[in-house]
């Protein structure tokens, strides 16, 4: 026996699991013997982004549990088990495989189950709930048969399983009971709006339609008929009207419960037996179920820090359930009192229907205060508005201009962080104020990545995120912190702006940069900047005179160097495609040369070991037999790699090979802020790891689908899917639209994924800059990427052509050898370079061929 | 020793460096506008036969060039390593004599 307090908690989602992360941040989880105890197969996972899991179709992707995190913490988790009863006295839990776990307190987080109306019918075959990731797999399974599926419910979770349905290639239909969609959050203007806005992406929608029972379909599976009479067929169903706390344990254990289901909690989130904690949406707190998740979270935190001796003093008081989201692209958000039944209040709308947008403003009858708010369409006043609300703030005299777009172009009515007090809760998902931001910046978080990684912050459903970048710029300006983003000692600019300036002022050279914009001679980071933009604005030849002295260390040679000063040889073979005759030529360069050859991740074959003077020889042979430069030295697009799609593989769904040269062709020789990568794959198996790429390219039977802003390296990302079943003029334009924009305004080194993670609006505001044309600048970009895509030339074909040039490459100016300090040993039987102690025992070394 | 003539002035690109072998040692040769430099072409952090093809920088007013392989820097006037005071490299003489490039080794 242990003397530990033996903790069990029963039901293993995202509440459950806060709970426990509440008691290990603490620093106290030695003095607990934790388990937790879960039916579902897997442990908890991030049922808030449910409909994610359609993007990747991969469960590890909504994982919640960090890698190590019950080993490190001692906890033991258990799935695929359900505690089935309790017994309060005894203290013992026993679960569906027999088993009995001993405990001193008690956490149940089972959560809810989805409603399903019991009309006849509901339990057809091909009628689902959304629920888990098993529900969205069955659904999946489905629809590879349907045509046709349906959505009883209106409200937020039905609309994201109507998107679901929709991406799965459906004909979709959404039927809601009440007279609008979102009854419970939006009002009747707002309503109206969203329907349209709905109906415009290409769904049904029927309100006030009572399903009566299901029976067999004519052309469908299904026939649903209506109270009014009306009818509806449909191949599939998915039931989401509304949830139902999962209290089951507690009227079993005989725990108090309310009228209509949900286990009664206090103030410090036990239930009617103090060792019983209850959280989550199975709890009832104040007469009222919470089916939103920073709630749930509250309680967590509420019920750890009580099972910790209520060190912080925590109690849950109830929960604003505003909230913002995006349904189907559309923008919507609620605050407070959306409906305005507080006595006494007063509205203002304002409705563009040009624009589709939709806002409304509730306020206290004296005009002073904000009651509530619903935004659809557009929501960036989100932020504010609730701030308003949460912090009973004054409102401006005019309260109409909260909602009022400015027509003379200045920022509207927008709250200065400065007014929020230091209690204000920024991020209501995971409980982080105004004051935890401002200490964590004085801290030393300088960019809003830091603010998010120490706190959490604008982590969840991220609608915090701008309102988090002012706190931060508020705060480090009241430090009297400078940013400094400078790109060196030389220039007063960052990559950016220097951009901008060639661009605009047709600069076409580093002196002529140096002379109008910086001073001193420049130096490692700004002349290969400079070549760089140089090179992505006008395409000249990089080792022209003028520019060959600006060249990073690889591009300055085109070619990799070595730990030993001679360098590797990659040529060109786009998508991975090589000619048997091609391969043999580059294998009797290597072994011509005798150099170390290896194949390398992006399909093709580098060649180790050549020196200077063997760079130009080298090339002219891989030249002669049809090669061109790999620019794997380069800043630049590497590689495309593809599966072998269609054309051989059985599953295949497009061309893969033939998309994935056509796009090496078209970017090949692109500088850009950093090297880039490209895959296609020919059907969802995803054989060419896309998702791990710059830009990815997955077929799909209707086209293809776009992912931007994975990379691989120290820090891997996986990309975003950006757009879906686009045919191949549009992906490639998007493309263009994409990379030209990440080369205007990335900094100096930046991924793509670091790039887009700092846009402020992410993903969103790269879709609108690169779909909607947002910034009037796509023409422009694709403009210049015709020039680039124009005025490609293969620079090692430039170089072997011209005697001057192919001088720079002697190894000494001087002298025509190689030289001999670079000696090589054998190993698996290749060369490796030799190491220093290998040198001074000089057996067995091997001079450059 | 005497000035041993290397090359042409204008086989050096403006702000490059090349190699140049003076009996058995490997030179780095510099040019900043018309002004010619000289350090042991040896980096000695790797060990590579290297700094000729490194870049041409001003740090704080002083020129110097930047390592290809880990970045350090060496002054172009003394051969001292910036980041680490306890490195240093050998410089030599150069001048330019017409249009020629020359270096005295001192041993």
């Amino acid at each position: 026996m242990t003397d530990k307090q033996r903790l069990l908690i029963v039901g293993n989602g995202p509440v459950g699991h806060q709970f426990i992360e509440s008691i290990v941040e603490s620093g106290q989880s030695d003095q607990f013997d934790i388990t937790v105890i879960g039916e579902e197969p897997r442990h908890a996972y991030d049922r808030v982004h449910l409909t994610a899991w359609f993007e990747t179709r991969e469960a590890a992707s909504l994982n919640m549990v960090k890698e190590g995190f019950y080993q490190d913490n001692g906890i033991t988790a258990l799935s695929n088990e359900k505690v089935v009863g309790i017994d309060r006295d005894a203290k013992i839990a026993t679960t569906d495989k027999g088993q009995q776990y001993a405990y001193d307190k008690l956490i149940l987080s089972t959560g809810s189950f989805p409603f399903v109306p019991p009309v006849p019918g509901h339990d057809r075959k091909n009628c689902f709930v959304y629920r888990t990731i098993e529900d969205l797999e069955a659904i999946t399974a489905a629809a590879a048969n349907a045509k046709v599926g349906a959505v009883v419910g209106g409200g937020l979770l039905g609309l994201e399983a109507a998107k679901a349905i929709k991406d799965l290639g459906l004909k979709t239909h959404v039927i809601e009971f009440a007279p609008r969609l979102m009854a419970v959050q939006v009002d009747e203007g707002g309503g109206a709006l969203l329907r349209r806005k709905i109906e415009d992406l290409g769904v049904s929608v029927h309100t006030q339609k009572n399903t009566q029972q299901i029976i067999d379909g004519e052309e469908c599976v299904h026939k649903l008929q209506f109270a009014d009479g009306a009818e509806l067929e449909t191949d599939i169903l998915v039931f989401s009207a509304g949830i139902r706390p999962q209290d089951a344990l507690a009227r079993q254990c005989e725990l108090e419960v309310g009228e209509r289901g949900g286990i009664v909690i206090n103030d410090s989130c036990q239930t009617s037996d103090p060792a019983i904690y209850a959280i989550g949406e199975c709890a009832l707190w104040g007469g009222r179920i919470y089916g939103l998740i920073a709630p749930g979270w509250d309680m967590a935190r509420v019920a750890a820090d009580h099972v910790l001796g209520g060190i912080e003093e925590k109690a849950f008081t109830g929960a604003d359930m505003s909230t913002k989201l995006k349904l189907m692209g559309v923008d919507v958000a609620s605050i407070g009192d959306a409906h305005s039944t507080t006595p006494g209040a007063k509205c203002y709308t304002f409705i563009d229907e040009q624009a589709e947008v939709y806002k409304k403003i509730v306020v206290t009858n004296d005009g002073q205060h904000l009651l509530g708010a619903v935004l659809i369409g557009e929501a960036n006043d989100y932020g504010t508005l609730l701030q308003f609300a949460l912090n009973k703030i004054t409102l401006p005299e005019h309260p109409e201009s909260m909602i009022l777009p400015s027509l003379d172009g200045s920022a509207g009515a927008g709250l200065g962080v400065d007014a929020l007090p230091d209690v204000a809760q920024i991020c209501s998902c995971n409980n982080v104020s105004k004051g935890d931001l401002c200490a964590a910046v004085q801290g030393g978080a300088m960019t809003v990545g830091d603010l998010k990684a120490c706190t959490k912050a604008a982590t969840t459903c991220g609608g915090c995120t701008a309102l988090v970048g002012q706190v931060l710029n508020a705060e480090l300006t009241k430090m009297g912190v400078e940013v400094n983003t400078d790109l060196c000692e030389h220039f007063p600019y960052t990559r950016q702006e220097i951009y901008h300036l060639v661009r605009v002022g047709k600069i076409k050279s580093f002196d002529e940069l140096l002379e109008k914009h910086g001073s001193g001679h420049g130096c490692e980071i700004c002349k290969p900047t400079a070549a760089s933009i140089l090179a992505s604005c006008w395409n000249d030849y990089i080792l022209e005179p003028k520019h060959a002295g600006l060249q990073d260390t690889n591009d300055r040679f085109l070619a990799n160097m070595q730990k030993n000063g001679t360098y590797s040889v990659v040529p060109r073979m786009a998508g991975g495609e090589v000619t048997p005759d091609g391969l043999i030529a580059v294998g009797q360069v290597a072994k011509k040369y005798n150099l170390y050859t290896k194949i390398t991740g992006g399909q093709r074959v580098d060649l180790f070991g050549a020196t200077l003077d063997q760079l130009p020889r080298i090339w002219e042979e891989l030249i002669s037999a049809g090669f061109e430069s790999g620019h794997a030295y380069g800043k630049s697009l590497r590689t495309v790699k593809s599966c072998v799609g269609s054309t051989w593989c059985r599953y295949g769904v497009q061309d893969s090979v033939g998309k994935a040269i056509d796009l090496e062709n078209r970017y090949k020789g692109l500088r850009s802020p950093h090297k880039l990568k490209m895959a296609v794959s020919g059907c969802t198996r995803e054989c060419a790891e896309a998702q791990s790429k710059d830009v990815g390219v997955i077929a799909t039977e209707k086209g293809w689908n776009l992912y931007l802003c994975g990379n691989g390296g120290m820090k891997p990302r996986h990309a975003d899917l950006f757009a879906s079943d686009i045919d191949t003029e549009t992906m490639v334009k998007y493309i263009d639209r994409f990379l030209m924009f990440y080369v205007r305004t990335a900094d100096r080194l930046q991924r793509t994924s670091v790039w887009m993670e700092n846009l402020e609006g992410g993903l969103d505001y790269l879709r609108k800059v690169i779909i909607d044309d947002s910034l009037g600048i796509c023409a422009d970009l694709e403009a210049e990427m015709e020039h680039v895509v124009n005025t490609y030339q293969c620079e090692w074909k430039t170089t072997v052509e011209n005697p001057e040039k192919v001088k720079q490459f002697r190894s000494f100016v001087n002298a025509d050898k190689s030289d001999k300090e670079i000696v090589f040993i054998q190993e698996r039987g290749q060369i490796r370079p030799a190491t220093e102690a290998e040198k001074i025992a000089d057996t067995d070394l091997i001079a450059v061929a | 020793m005497s000035w041993t003539t290397i090359c042409k002035l204008d086989d050096i690109l403006p702000n490059t460096g090349v190699a140049a072998l003076v009996d058995e040692t490997q030179v780095a040769i510099f040019r900043v506008n018309d002004t010619v430099y000289a350090l042991a072409n040896k980096d000695p952090f790797s060990n590579a036969n290297v700094l000729s093809r490194g870049i041409v920088c001003s740090i704080q007013g002083t020129l110097v060039v930047a390592s290809p392989i880990y970045k350090q820097h060496f002054s172009l006037e003394a051969g001292k390593c910036l980041e680490d005071d306890s490195v240093s490299i050998a410089s030599y003489e150069a001048r330019t004599e017409g249009d020629s490039v020359q270096i005295r080794i001192s041993h």
